[in-house]
């Protein structure tokens, strides 16, 4: 492992917040590697979108929300919500379909739901969540409110009409919003670069917004990018643009039969890993042992069999409820 | 009570309500500056400045989508959509996001937004810009699609419109924003959304229009009346989602014949849905089956003649009626 120049951010976040960002992303990758098994098993069905590998995006960005922000992002959404801090339980019980679930079973794994929280979506029409964190904008500015709207996309994005009116009209209109693009190479098993004829940042640079793009397999990359995109945006400076590279290690989705990819490419992602990197880090810092690794890992292990235990007791949604929250009264 | 064209009614509704709560603002292409391309915003601009009434890009699927976002923050915005013909591109927002979020999120999420648009033909501006997608918008769960067809209606439906936690496509016929009528002046004027209106009473035959076909409803009445001694009852849905059957129903029981008026394509339109539940609801009474008129299954041609002959006309409907009754 490589000595990093993030030292300086390190002491600042101390040893108590990094194991926190280490536990999350290992919570998320053993997560969403118990959700691969249980679709093998017929327990999770629908489609499934695996998050392993990009941790460090969420983890980092989502850092850096206060309570009374908003999140908006796309339909690979588990490591979103828990980072965000939803129960993994009812996370859990949702990809089960239970009546114990976030959304009570109806939204499955690309809809994830916590309003009180601010998790205000899953959103699986590609790029049609950016208009909609444009309008959280609109509607903090005109309530004299001073959250901010985090709004998480994929690469695939940029080819939608709706990311090019966003963006234009979060600018015109002063937002506080920071779009953060997960460029993970691929949509589906489009390679980005055979989707766009430039580079994303200077898409969001073209519309006047500030745009950086940083290394997503760095949580401290994301997170100090993030911190400054969101004070930035709550100061009343408008929306801000985040791309950030990753690599997704898992098929697009269960079905992906991998087609348009080598082995190769996997295995120099992995060896990049946010995991790996914060652990070496931290060790060198001498914040962290492997017996304290091992321990975060046995509680993300803990945490995640007993999501899978509550999700397996809890109960079907009963029918008669069908036509419940179809209209608010 | 006061005398106004539809479009004033309207614009009576929206000051009114943005006056009563502010959470109301509105938010569409040329609505502010140019006074909107039907004039139904003029002068809201002047009156509650450029933070709730915004210009737009012409953007329709972002306006609506911010307007679905600014709902969920806690705003009850009304998005105009200038012509219903550009609501296509503004569809995903509205049937993925405004229809489904409620129940997606099992109830957590409300999209408290109003949606407007100018719908119809006859206006010689051909295909692209002549549609009437009522019933398109109605085959949506999730969505309340509202239609008036008078200057009181417009405004009491669009008050109503303001005060639900719901998202309501909110549809005008371009032929009726000059129409007259008796408009109440009182604030709380509403009208309850799923009531039709028995606009004339009849013996033989019930005549269910909405929008822009009610009027030609009840000219054909007149006619059927002068000229063949046929009493014919006309009866406007107003909303087509929550949709009032029962008074539709109980109509067709009494006078034992229905024909459906719709600008809208016969093929796949929202007259067929009408027919099927007044088939299921009241086939013993049935003396004829129950017709519907409605637009040719063509594109709307510019000419005047060829889109007056595809659109459904009062001659249409009296000969759809004097159908019923040969044998
Ligand atoms: C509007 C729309 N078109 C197509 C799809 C099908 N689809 C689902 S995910 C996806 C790829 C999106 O890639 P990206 O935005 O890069 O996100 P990633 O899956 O890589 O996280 C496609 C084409 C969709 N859901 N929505
Ligand atoms: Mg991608």
């Amino acid at each position: 492992m490589t000595t990093d120049v993030r030292s300086d951010l390190m002491r600042e976040l101390g040893a108590e917040q990094l194991g926190r960002f280490l536990y999350q992303m290992v919570l998320i990758r053993i997560f969403e590697e118990r959700c691969g098994e249980l679709y093998t098993r017929g327990k999770i069905r629908g489609f499934l979108h695996l998050y392993t590998g990009q941790e460090a995006c969420a983890v980092g960005s989502i850092s850096c929300l206060e309570e009374r922000d908003k999140i908006l992002t796309h339909y690979r959404d588990h490591g979103h919500a828990l980072a965000r801090g939803l129960d993994p339980n009812r996370v859990m019980a949702e990809l089960f379909g239970k009546a114990t679930g976030v959304a009570g079973g109806r939204g499955g794994s690309m809809h994830l739901y916590d309003a009180e929280k601010g998790f205000l979506g899953g959103y699986a029409i590609v790029a049609a969540h950016l208009p909609l964190a444009v309008g959280l904008g609109v509607a903090a500015q005109m309530r004299r409110e001073d959250f901010v709207t985090l709004c998480i996309f994929g690469d695939g994005s940029v080819g939608e009409g709706e990311f090019h009116e966003a963006l234009n009209m979060a600018v015109l209109w002063n937002t506080p919003t920071v779009f953060f693009c997960e460029n993970n190479l691929y949509g589906m098993g489009v390679p980005f670069k055979a989707s766009l004829s430039t580079e994303i940042p200077k898409l969001a640079a073209a519309y006047n917004m500030p745009a950086v793009s940083v290394d997503g397999m760095d949580v401290l990359a994301v997170y100090e990018a993030t911190r400054e995109a969101v004070a930035h945006a709550r100061a009343g400076k408008g929306p801000y643009f985040i791309e950030a590279m990753t690599y997704r290690y898992r098929g697009h989705s269960m079905a992906d039969p991998e087609l348009y990819r080598l082995k190769d490419e996997i295995e120099e992602a992995k060896r990049r890993d946010c995991i790996e990197r914060l652990k070496g880090q931290m060790m060198e810092a001498g914040m962290l042992d492997e017996a304290g690794f091992a321990d975060i890992e046995a509680r993300a292990r803990r945490v995640v069999d007993e999501a899978v235990e509550f999700a397996e007791q809890s109960p079907q949604p009963a029918l008669d409820t069908l036509f419940d929250h179809l209209y608010k009264e | 009570m006061a005398i106004m064209r539809m479009r004033d009614a309207l614009r009576e509704a929206l000051r009114e309500e943005m006056l009563r709560d502010e959470r109301v603002f509105l938010l569409g292409e040329d609505i502010g500056l140019y006074g909107g391309s039907y004039a139904v915003t003029k002068g809201l601009l002047e009156e509650f400045g450029e933070e709730r009434v915004r210009d737009t890009p012409i953007a329709e699927s972002a306006i609506v989508g911010i307007g679905i976002g600014a709902a969920m923050g806690g705003m009850h915005p009304m998005v105009e959509i200038m012509t219903i013909n550009f609501s296509f591109l503004a569809l995903d927002q509205i049937v993925n996001n405004a229809a489904k979020l409620l129940h997606m999120s099992n109830g957590q999420i409300n999209v408290p937004l109003v949606i407007r648009m100018a719908s119809g033909g006859g206006s010689q501006l051909a295909a692209t810009h002549s549609h009437s997608l009522e019933g398109l918008y109605a085959h949506f769960p999730g969505l309340k699609v509202v239609c008036p067809s008078t200057p009181a209606d417009a405004k009491g439906l669009l008050k109503r419109a303001f005060r639900d936690e719901n998202t309501v496509i909110f549809i005008e016929h371009t032929a009726n924003y000059g129409l007259r009528g008796e408009v109440p002046d009182d604030p709380d004027f509403l009208i309850e959304f799923g009531v039709a209106n028995v606009v004339r009473e009849g013996t033989d035959v019930t005549l269910v229009g909405y929008s822009g076909s009610v009027h030609q409803a009840v000219r054909a009445a007149e006619l059927l009346e002068q000229q063949e001694e046929i009493s014919a009852e006309v009866i406007d849905l107003r909303t087509l989602r929550p949709l009032d059957i029962d008074t539709v129903v109980a109509s067709v029981k009494k006078t034992n014949r229905a024909v459906i008026v719709e600008d809208a394509w016969r093929f796949g339109g929202f007259g067929g849905e009408l027919a099927a539940q007044i088939m299921e609801r009241a086939f013993d009474w049935l003396d004829a089956p129950v017709a519907r008129v409605a637009c040719k299954d063509v594109p709307l041609p510019y000419n005047r003649n060829l889109e007056f002959h595809a659109l459904p006309s009062e001659e249409d409907v009296v000969e759809a009626v004097l159908g019923m009754f040969k044998e």
